[in-house]
């Protein structure tokens, strides 16, 4: 069983959307409220991060069934100017944005399953997995 | 869409009760609305309640600390009140330290604690 919804970030008040719909389906997965917030918060990262980096881009929220686990998967895609040196952007307190540099690497630790595909010069796909216990 | 956060002054104390969920702009305006009226009212001390929120992302978290930062410099005191287990576990996850913050349970409790350390 398969169920997804996706949202166009564009503006700022995309990620507003993005999260909104990230707690919803996080909800209607059956998920806790400490769990929720991990969600949605981590939703917010990566959609910020298109919007400030690659200017617009989509946020995808899918819940899967794999067995006898249930998850839910985010999938943030864009078409921006890729990810040169993914180590940097793995570290705590990096940022080129004037920002805490928390996004990434919090991602990573607020998901069970995290992975990015990303190439300089063609964008950059963040795939995260949040498994229900 | 953008909010205005609504700012209550009682004796020294400015009090604030965050109700909806944050935007960019939002915070950002509240940052801007919070130092203005403590220069305006040279009110002491500041208690901002985030009993309603369920969630904050490093951004929110950016533009609280630095808040809290300027608010200190203009010569107030911050206390934070009502953080939710849920809001306190993504923040520590996130790998966001608010750091000299002064927290508590709840506002009635804390509100005394100020009231009481301003009068002394």
């Amino acid at each position: 069983m398969e169920h997804r919804s996706s949202i166009d970030i564009n503006t700022e008040w995309d990620i507003v959307a993005a999260r909104q719909l990230g707690r919803n389906e996080a909800k209607s997965t059956g998920f806790g409220t400490v769990d929720q917030a991990r969600i949605t918060t981590a939703i917010s990262e990566l959609a910020r991060t298109i919007y400030l980096y690659a200017g617009k881009g989509r946020i995808e929220i899918q819940s899967i069934t794999v067995g006898q686990r249930v998850g839910l998967v985010i999938i943030a895609s864009d078409e921006g100017p890729g990810i040169a040196d993914l180590q940097k952007v793995m570290t705590d307190g990096y940022t080129t944005s004037g920002g805490l540099g928390a996004g990434m690497p919090g991602v990573k630790r607020l998901m069970d399953d995290f992975r990015i595909e990303t190439e300089v010069g063609v964008g950059t796909t963040i795939t995260a997995t949040k498994w229900l216990h | 869409m953008k909010m205005r956060i609504p700012i209550l002054k009682l004796k020294e104390t400015l009090i604030v009760s965050i109700q909806v969920e944050l935007d960019d702009q939002t915070a950002l305006q509240f940052q801007e609305d919070l130092l203005n009226e403590l220069h305006k009212t040279s009110a002491r001390g500041v208690v901002i309640d985030l009993t309603p929120i369920d969630f904050i992302d490093s951004f929110i978290a950016k533009v609280l600390g630095d808040v809290i930062h300027m608010t200190s410099l203009m010569g107030a005191k911050v206390v934070i009140t009502g953080i939710q287990p849920s809001v306190a576990i993504t923040l520590i996850e996130l790998g966001i330290r608010l750091e000299n913050v002064i927290t508590a349970l709840d506002l009635e409790n804390r509100l005394e604690k100020l009231t009481r350390e301003l009068e002394a």
